[in-house]
């Protein structure tokens, strides 16, 4: 277990720590030495204007690219290097930004995708559908019925993914990546294209996930009010460097902050 | 719409239309058909024509319907399209008969004036050639004006008269049918008889009318559960039928039913490479060709190994070997995606192809003579050479595929195969495992093919090179999308289209290639998701006119 150095609370369990994680692509350097901490039961945000490298940061940690320089540690073990498939199994999930779910499954697809790590059937059990296989695939839809449940898609599990309403896309990869039984879920801009009503349950639900769930959450995020009203913490990041970090207060009153955001004229991000 | 508008559309699609008539006449098809009756004194090639005059009107009165809902217009349009593709095949039939086209169109022989001149002189038949396609691109538009149901009885109808009386020597000739002629003491003659046509035209027609008394909706979301009970009648008919198929058909067509089964092994095998993982394999034959020598070398006495092992023990040595090769094969393909694989697949099947003719191999697998000597299976000491009995062994063969690619469809492996269809990148993000899913959906698509492979090398007797040419993967691949990608039933179906319909109409072989491009386009265009498409597919491609149907509807 790796000890978390920079928080001064007594001692709380680190589930997800970066070290100088650096990322380029030929010579843009897209993530730049960033250290990153993330305690056990936290819901932490990483805002940053455009192209600030929030969304090469989630690719990292999820094994979609490999960083040239550091380490991601999760539950103590050094992800990098790893398939994405492997670090899902081991306990993080994620959703994206341009909602990707399986247009052409249905919902209960989707889900039952989802839980594909955790389900074990292979060739034999597939064709020969013996007693155990049986039992997983009633207990996986079971499961995966009660997913929909919790977030809100209840008898709405037939219906292709892409015939659903757009909130409902949004709850449905959620709950898809809920499927795989994460410890660390990573939401890229979860209220992207909701209106406030929408914002404010998509706010209560994420609550919710850490709440009954017990799941640590991190997430990007657009929407100021989002951020300021759910985060433990928050880190800024701004041409792939990490600029600041603190609790939402500390970041509202942050110099280089509001200079990254508001210094730079028009392609900055201001709240909605 | 003014008239010269109705008159440009009437003179673009008549053009347009007479453009592919003169090239389709020039192809031969219409002389190759002159000598198919359909029925009466009614030739193929003459509903080919006729053919042509209904486009010209249809074309025409669709664009015209766009914007004008006058039928004078859609008549004047359809009448003028008609009269450019009349007047443009009557210049032909003047030209070829006039003037020897030979050296530079093969095909503009003698024959094709008699075809396109209807056997009468040829003034009279140039008159006679726009007379019909100004009246059938007339009788198109007043077709297009019936209600639904009589439009649609007339088409079953007529497409009833057609495949009987195209199928008419293939029907008669069936054991069944002689029997049943003997017993009811009458002789069938060469071609369907006019009244037998219409009466069979009627019956159908009025069938369709009184059965389709809804409108047929293409989206069926909720299929209509069957009763057990009937489900069980229907299954123990459909075995009793598929039992006695090869002594109701005869010897000939049993030959040909094996070839339906051996290309539905293989269509069951590539989809679900395709169909469900989504991987593009135009090399798909490579499979086919190393179960055919895998069996060839490990059962012929006259293989270079000369072991003379029997068929079934042979048998599982070509799966076991044509999983291998299936693994091998996708190994350096694993990172291509879409057109690449396609291109790189394309190329290994031809390099098997290639490595099987060569000098290099041909010391242990014959080079260009092949491998010789193949023995026919033997089940419990009867020797199934004769296709009646081979049969039972391709359709268990085909039985255990179905039932395979059934579980496999709803299955664990399964959905991350479709996972991965869908995106790749996500389905790795959802935990799937690219690799071992890939590798496993290649392993399980060669090995299909494998015992396809080794079933014909038994079959055959001998196998060379040239029976796995790159013409067979086209063949499996048009299969499963003319029945439909992704679905099981829709590739038994393509099979049955794309390889029984050549056998029975041998003129159409010529035409083979021709008919598969103009056939993938029109199936493209009409119905995507194929001929009997998987339930979830029929979903996506239909579910949004079902939609826009119904804003529109309450508009």
């Amino acid at each position: 277990m790796a000890p978390a150095e920079d928080d001064g609370a007594g001692k709380p369990k680190v589930l997800l720590e970066a070290r100088g994680v650096t990322k380029r692509f030929g010579g843009l350097v897209a993530v730049n030495k960033v250290d990153f901490v993330l305690e056990k039961g936290m819901i932490a945000s990483i805002i940053g204007p455009n192209g600030a490298g929030k969304t090469t940061f989630f690719n990292c940690i999820t094994g979609f690219y490999k960083p040239e320089e550091g380490q991601i540690l999760f539950d103590g073990e050094d992800l990098v290097g790893l398939r994405p498939d492997r670090i899902t199994a081991r306990g993080i999930a994620r959703t994206y930004q341009n909602i990707r779910l399986f247009k052409e499954m249905t919902a209960l697809e989707n889900i039952l995708v989802g839980m594909h790590p955790r389900l074990k059937s292979g060739l034999f059990g597939a064709i020969v559908r013996d007693p155990a296989t049986v039992r997983e695939e009633r207990e996986a839809v079971e499961r995966g019925k009660e997913l929909l449940r919790f977030v809100g898609l209840r008898g709405k599990g037939d219906i292709l993914a892409k015939n659903l309403p757009y909130g409902d896309q949004r709850r449905l990869e959620v709950a898809r990546a809920l499927a795989s039984q994460p410890k660390l879920l990573l939401l890229d801009e979860p209220t992207a294209g909701m209106n406030p009503a929408e914002t404010e349950e998509m706010m209560d639900f994420i609550r919710r996930l850490r709440d009954d769930l017990g799941l640590t959450v991190l997430l990007i995020e657009h929407d100021m009010r989002v951020v300021m009203g759910i985060s433990d913490r928050v880190t800024v990041l701004d041409y792939g460097e990490k600029i600041a970090e603190g609790t939402p207060t500390e970041i509202q009153r942050n110099p280089a902050v509001i200079e990254a955001y508001l210094g730079r004229g028009g392609d900055g991000y201001g709240p909605a | 719409m003014n008239l010269f508008a109705i008159v440009r559309v009437g003179i673009r699609s008549g053009l347009i239309v007479g453009i592919v008539a003169v090239f389709i006449v020039l192809i031969g098809m219409v002389q190759t058909f002159a000598k198919r009756y359909l029925t009466g004194d009614l030739t193929l090639s003459m509903v080919i024509l006729l053919a042509f005059g209904l486009a010209a009107g249809a074309l025409a009165a669709r664009q015209v319907t766009k914007s004008s809902p006058h039928l004078g217009h859609k008549v004047l349009a359809a009448g003028i399209s008609g009269l450019i593709t009349g007047v443009m095949l009557a210049a032909l039939l003047f030209v070829i008969s006039q003037v020897s086209l030979r050296d530079v169109l093969v095909n503009a022989t003698p024959e094709m004036v008699t075809a396109l001149s209807l056997g009468l002189p040829l003034s009279s038949a140039a008159l006679t050639l726009v007379g019909m396609t100004v009246a059938t691109a007339v009788i198109a538009v007043l077709y297009g004006l019936a209600p639904p149901r009589l439009r649609r009885a007339l088409l079953e109808g007529l497409m009833a008269v057609i495949l009987v009386g195209l199928f008419w020597e293939a029907i008669i000739g069936l054991d069944v049918s002689r029997l049943v002629m003997k017993f009811l003491g009458v002789k069938a003659g060469k071609v369907l008889p006019l009244p037998g046509a219409i009466g069979l035209l009627v019956v159908v027609g009025l069938a369709t009318y009184l059965l389709r008394a809804r409108p047929h909706l293409n989206t069926t979301p909720t299929r209509p559960k069957s009763s057990s009970a009937w489900r069980y009648i229907s299954l123990v008919l459909i075995a009793g039928a598929l039992a006695a198929l090869p002594f109701a058909v005869g010897l000939f067509w049993s030959q040909t039913l094996t070839t339906i089964g051996l290309f539905t092994l293989m269509g069951l095998g590539l989809n679900i490479v395709v169909g469900m993982a989504g991987l593009l394999d135009l090399g798909y034959v490579a499979f086919y060709a190393i179960g055919a020598y895998a069996l060839a070398l490990f059962s012929s006495p006259a293989s270079s190994l000369g072991l003379g092992l029997p068929f079934w023990v042979a048998l599982p040595i070509a799966l076991i070997f044509a999983a291998i090769s299936g693994i091998l094969l996708g190994i350096p393909v694993l990172r291509l995606r879409g057109d690449y694989l396609a291109i790189v697949t394309l190329g290994f099947g031809e390099i098997i192809r290639v490595l099987a003719l060569s000098d290099v191999l041909k010391p242990y697998i014959g080079g260009p003579q092949g491998i010789m000597e193949t023995p026919p299976p033997y089940f419990f000491g009867i020797q199934l050479s004769d296709p009646r009995y081979l049969y039972y062994l391709i359709l268990a063969a085909c039985l255990v595929v179905v039932f395979i690619s059934l579980r496999l469809n709803d299955s664990r492996i399964g959905r991350a195969w479709i996972a991965v269809r869908e995106d790749e990148d996500v389905a790795q993000a959802m935990g799937i495992n690219l690799v071992a899913a890939k590798l496993m959906a290649f392993a399980i698509g060669a090995s299909f093919a494998g015992v396809g492979g080794a079933i014909f090398a038994a079959r055959q007797g001998a196998i060379f090179p040239m029976d796995f040419t790159l013409f067979v993967s086209i063949n499996v691949l048009c299969l499963i999308i003319i029945g439909g990608m992704g679905s099981i039933p829709g590739v038994i179906t393509g099979a049955f289209f794309l390889i029984g319909l050549p056998e029975v109409l041998r003129e159409v072989d010529e035409y083979r290639i021709l008919a598969y491009g103009a056939g993938l386009v029109i199936m493209m265009l009409v119905r995507p998701e194929g001929l009997l498409p998987s339930a979830r597919r029929r979903l996506e491609l239909h579910e949004t006119e079902a939609e826009e149907g119904v804003a529109y509807g309450t508009r």
